[in-house]
C-alpha cells in the first residue's frame, strides 16, 4: 500500500517568449548579432510533491498560476527545464476532452480516431463502440459530420470515449467547466466510480465544491510556485482567501460613486475571535434625526440576513457603530457584507459603502450545505 | 512499434485519406486520374510537339516514370513539412510519439505513389514495353527514394515549427530541383562531362535514372555509366544516409519542444 504513483522533484519550467514573434529567418538575420528579444517566463519554479496510488489529488490556483503547465508536464507533453518527474503506471496522455476531433469526419469516424489516440486498435474500438454511443446518447447522430453537432453533443461524445481509457492515472483539467447540469451529474458519478476503484486521479479545478467533495489531498499554486499542500478543505480555504483579496482589490478600483455626498459611510471588517467577525460602521451625517444604517450578509449573491440600527437610539451626527457576527451560525464559505444609510420615513437608500467587504468562514462539512448552520436535530422515530 | 502506435498510425492515415478528396465528386478516382491526365499532356507536348528523346524507346513512359517518382518526392516532403504544425492541436494536448505524425503523412504519399505506379504499369503493358529481369531492383530504388524523402521531411517538419520561411524556401528548392534533375530531358542532351557528373550525384537523379533503366529501357544513362563504375557513384547513397541521419537526430532534438514552440 501507499506506493508512490507520481514523484515530482524540483521541477522548473521556463518558456522563452520572443518579445516580438520572429518566426522567420529574416527576423533572425536583421537582428543578427543583437541579443534578440527573448524574455524568459518562469512558468514553474522548483515544484516538488508526491502523489500516492489511489489518491484523488487536487491542483488549485488562480489563472496563470502554472496549473496547466504542471499538468502538461505530468502528461509528458512538455519536458521540464530542470528537475525530474517519475511516473509509475500508465497515465492518460491527454489533458482535454475531444483532442483530435475533426469536424469534417462523422461522429463514428471520430470515435475510432479518438480511440486510437487513447491507444485502442480498431478491433477493440468496435467492441466498445456500442457502449460509447449509448452512454453519449447519440445513436441517431453517429453518421453525421461532427461539425453539425452542438457543442454539448461533442462534449458528451468525447467524455464517453475518454472514460474508456484504461489507465492507472487520470489527468482531468476543468472538465466540469463544460456541459449542462445533467452532464455534470454524469461527471460526478464517474468521479465517484473512480474513487471507488481506487484510481489515481489528478484533478485541476476552480470549483472548490468539487475539490472538497472528491479530493483526498490538494495543492495550491501561486505564480508558478507550490505554496500549500494540505487537505482539500485547507486548500479550498486558501483559495477562497486569495480570491477574496483579489476581488477586494478589484472593488477598490471600481468604486461606485456615492448617491449622496452629504452622508458618508464606511465599514470595516475585523476578525474578533475564531467564532466572530465584527463590522465597524463609521458615519458622518448632515442631518441626524431620521436616518438609520442597514446592512446585509450575502452568500452567492443571495442575502441571508439583513439588520438595521432603526431600533437603536437615533444616530448622532458622526460616530461608529459595531455589529458582531457570530460565525458559528454559518457554514463554511465566503460571505459578503453590504451596508447603506437609509431614511427612516420611507426607507430610501441615501448612501452605501463603497468597498466590497468579504469574510470567510473556515472549515467545511460535506454533510451540510447552504449558509445557515442549523443544529443536527435528527431523531429516529 | 507497439500495438498502440500501429493502431494510431493506421487511423491517422485513414483520416488523411478520407479528408483528402472531401467535397470532390470523383473522390478517390482523382488519385488515378491525375497521373493519367499528366501522361496525356506529356505525350502531346514532348512526343508530338517537341519530338524530344528520339533515341530513347518508350519515351513517354520514360518521362512518366520520372515524373511520378519526382512527384512522390515533392508530395511527401511538402505534406510532411507542414504535418507537425498542421497537427498542432494534437501535439499541444496529447502525448503521442511525434514521429508518428510525420510517418502517417509519408504513408499517405506512399499510397498515392503506388496508385500512380499502377497507371505507369498499365501504360507499360499497353505499349508493350520489354520488361527484363532488372525490374526486381525497382523496389530497392523506391526504398532509397523513400528514405531520402523521409530524412528530408523529418528535418523540414521540425525546422518549420521554428521558422515558417522553410516552407517558402523549400518551394524554391523543389522548383530548382525539378530542372536540375533529368526528368523532362534525356541526359544525352548534356555534353559537358563535369555538369553531367554534378547532376548525377543528386540522389533523385540517380534514382530516377536507375528506375528507368530497371523498368523501361536500358538506354537510360545510369550513374554507373556516368562515373564508369568508380567509387564516386556511392556519393548519392551517402547523401541519402546522411540526410536520414541528420533528419532523425534533428527531429529528435527538436521534438521535445514542439508543444511549446508551435
Amino acid at each position: 500500500m501507499n506506493q508512490i504513483a507520481i514523484k515530482v522533484e524540483n521541477v522548473s519550467k521556463n518558456f522563452k517568449l520572443p518579445h516580438e514573434k520572429q518566426s522567420s529567418l529574416k527576423g533572425k538575420l536583421i537582428n543578427f548579432g543583437k541579443k534578440s528579444g527573448f524574455e524568459t517566463q518562469y512558468a514553474l519554479k522548483d515544484v516538488s510533491f508526491e502523489i500516492e496510488k489511489g489518491e484523488f489529488f487536487g491542483i488549485v490556483g488562480r489563472n496563470g498560476s502554472g496549473k496547466s503547465t504542471l499538468l502538461k508536464l505530468l502528461a509528458g507533453i512538455y519536458s521540464p527545464t530542470i528537475g525530474s518527474i517519475h511516473v509509475s503506471g500508465k497515465l492518460t496522455p491527454f489533458i482535454e476532452l475531444g483532442v483530435g476531433f475533426n469536424p469534417e469526419l462523422t461522429g463514428r469516424e471520430n470515435v475510432f480516431l479518438n480511440g486510437a489516440l487513447l491507444g485502442f486498435n480498431r478491433q477493440e474500438m468496435t467492441e466498445k463502440y456500442p457502449d460509447i454511443v449509448e452512454f453519449a446518447e447519440l445513436e441517431r447522430f453517429m453518421d453525421q459530420k461532427l461539425k453539425n453537432y452542438s457543442s454539448g453533443m461533442q462534449v458528451r461524445l468525447a467524455f464517453s470515449i475518454a472514460i474508456r481509457a484504461q489507465t492507472d492515472i487520470l489527468l482531468l483539467d476543468e472538465v466540469l467547466a463544460v456541459g449542462d447540469a445533467a452532464f455534470q451529474d454524469k461527471c460526478y458519478d464517474y468521479f465517484e466510480q473512480l474513487k471507488e476503484q481506487k484510481k489515481t486521479v489528478i484533478f485541476v479545478s476552480h470549483s472548490m465544491d468539487a475539490v472538497r467533495r472528491f479530493c483526498t489531498k490538494a495543492i495550491y499554486m501561486e505564480t508558478g510556485k507550490l505554496t500549500h499542500i494540505g487537505t482539500p478543505t485547507e486548500i479550498a480555504d486558501v483559495y477562497l482567501e486569495e480570491n477574496m483579496e483579489l476581488s477586494l482589490q478589484n472593488a477598490a478600483k471600481n468604486e461606485t460613486p456615492s448617491l449622496s455626498e452629504s452622508h458618508k459611510l464606511t465599514a470595516k471588517l475585523k476578525a474578533q475571535s475564531k467564532d466572530s467577525v465584527s463590522v465597524d460602521f463609521t458615519y458622518k451625517l448632515k442631518d441626524k434625526d431620521e436616518l438609520y444604517i442597514g446592512f446585509s450578509i450575502i452568500k452567492d449573491g443571495i442575502s441571508i440576513a439583513e439588520l438595521t440600527t432603526s431600533r437603536l437610539n437615533p444616530l448622532t451626527k458622526s460616530g461608529t457603530v459595531t455589529y458582531e457576527i457570530d460565525t458559528r451560525l454559518l457554514n463554511g464559505g465566503s460571505y459578503q457584507v453590504g451596508a447603506g444609510i437609509y431614511r427612516l420615513k420611507n426607507s430610501r437608500l441615501l448612501n452605501m459603502t463603497k468597498n466590497k467587504l468579504l469574510f470567510i468562514v473556515k472549515g467545511s462539512d460535506e454533510t451540510r450545505g447552504g449558509a445557515l448552520k442549523l443544529a443536527d436535530n435528527w431523531k429516529y422515530r | 512499434m507497439t500495438k498502440q502506435n500501429r493502431a494510431l498510425l493506421s487511423e491517422l492515415v485513414r483520416t488523411d485519406f478520407k479528408l483528402r478528396y472531401q467535397g470532390s465528386i470523383l473522390g478517390y478516382a482523382w488519385s488515378l486520374l491525375r497521373p493519367l491526365l499528366l501522361f496525356v499532356i506529356l505525350y502531346i507536348v514532348f512526343v508530338k510537339f517537341l519530338k524530344l528523346g528520339g533515341g530513347i524507346p518508350n519515351f513517354p513512359i520514360y518521362l512518366l516514370l520520372g515524373i511520378v517518382i519526382w512527384n512522390f518526392f515533392t508530395e511527401m516532403t511538402t505534406q510532411g513539412l507542414g504535418s507537425v504544425v498542421g497537427r498542432g492541436d494534437l501535439i499541444r494536448k496529447i502525448k503521442i510519439p511525434r514521429w508518428i505524425i510525420v510517418l502517417s503523412s509519408s504513408i499517405s504519399a506512399v499510397i498515392n505513389f503506388f496508385l500512380n505506379l499502377i497507371v505507369v504499369a498499365v501504360f507499360m503493358i499497353v505499349n508493350q514495353v520489354d520488361v527484363t529481369y532488372t525490374v526486381v531492383f525497382l523496389p530497392l530504388i523506391f526504398i532509397e527514394v523513400y528514405l531520402f524523402s523521409l530524412g528530408a521531411t523529418l528535418f523540414l517538419s521540425a525546422a518549420f515549427v521554428k521558422y515558417r520561411d522553410v516552407g517558402y524556401i523549400w518551394d524554391v528548392v523543389l522548383q530548382a530541383g525539378f530542372y536540375l534533375t533529368p526528368i523532362l530531358y534525356p541526359l544525352t542532351l548534356i555534353t559537358n562531362e563535369t555538369f553531367l557528373k554534378l547532376i548525377m550525384i543528386n540522389p533523385m537523379a540517380q534514382a530516377i535514372q536507375d528506375a528507368r533503366y530497371a523498368a523501361v529501357t536500358n538506354q537510360s544513362q545510369t550513374i554507373y555509366q556516368v562515373f564508369d563504375g568508380g567509387w564516386y557513384q556511392l556519393i548519392p547513397y551517402s547523401i541519402v544516409v546522411l540526410t536520414l541521419a541528420c533528419g532523425i537526430l534533428y527531429f529528435r532534438k527538436e521534438s521535445k519542444l514542439f508543444a511549446e514552440n508551435i
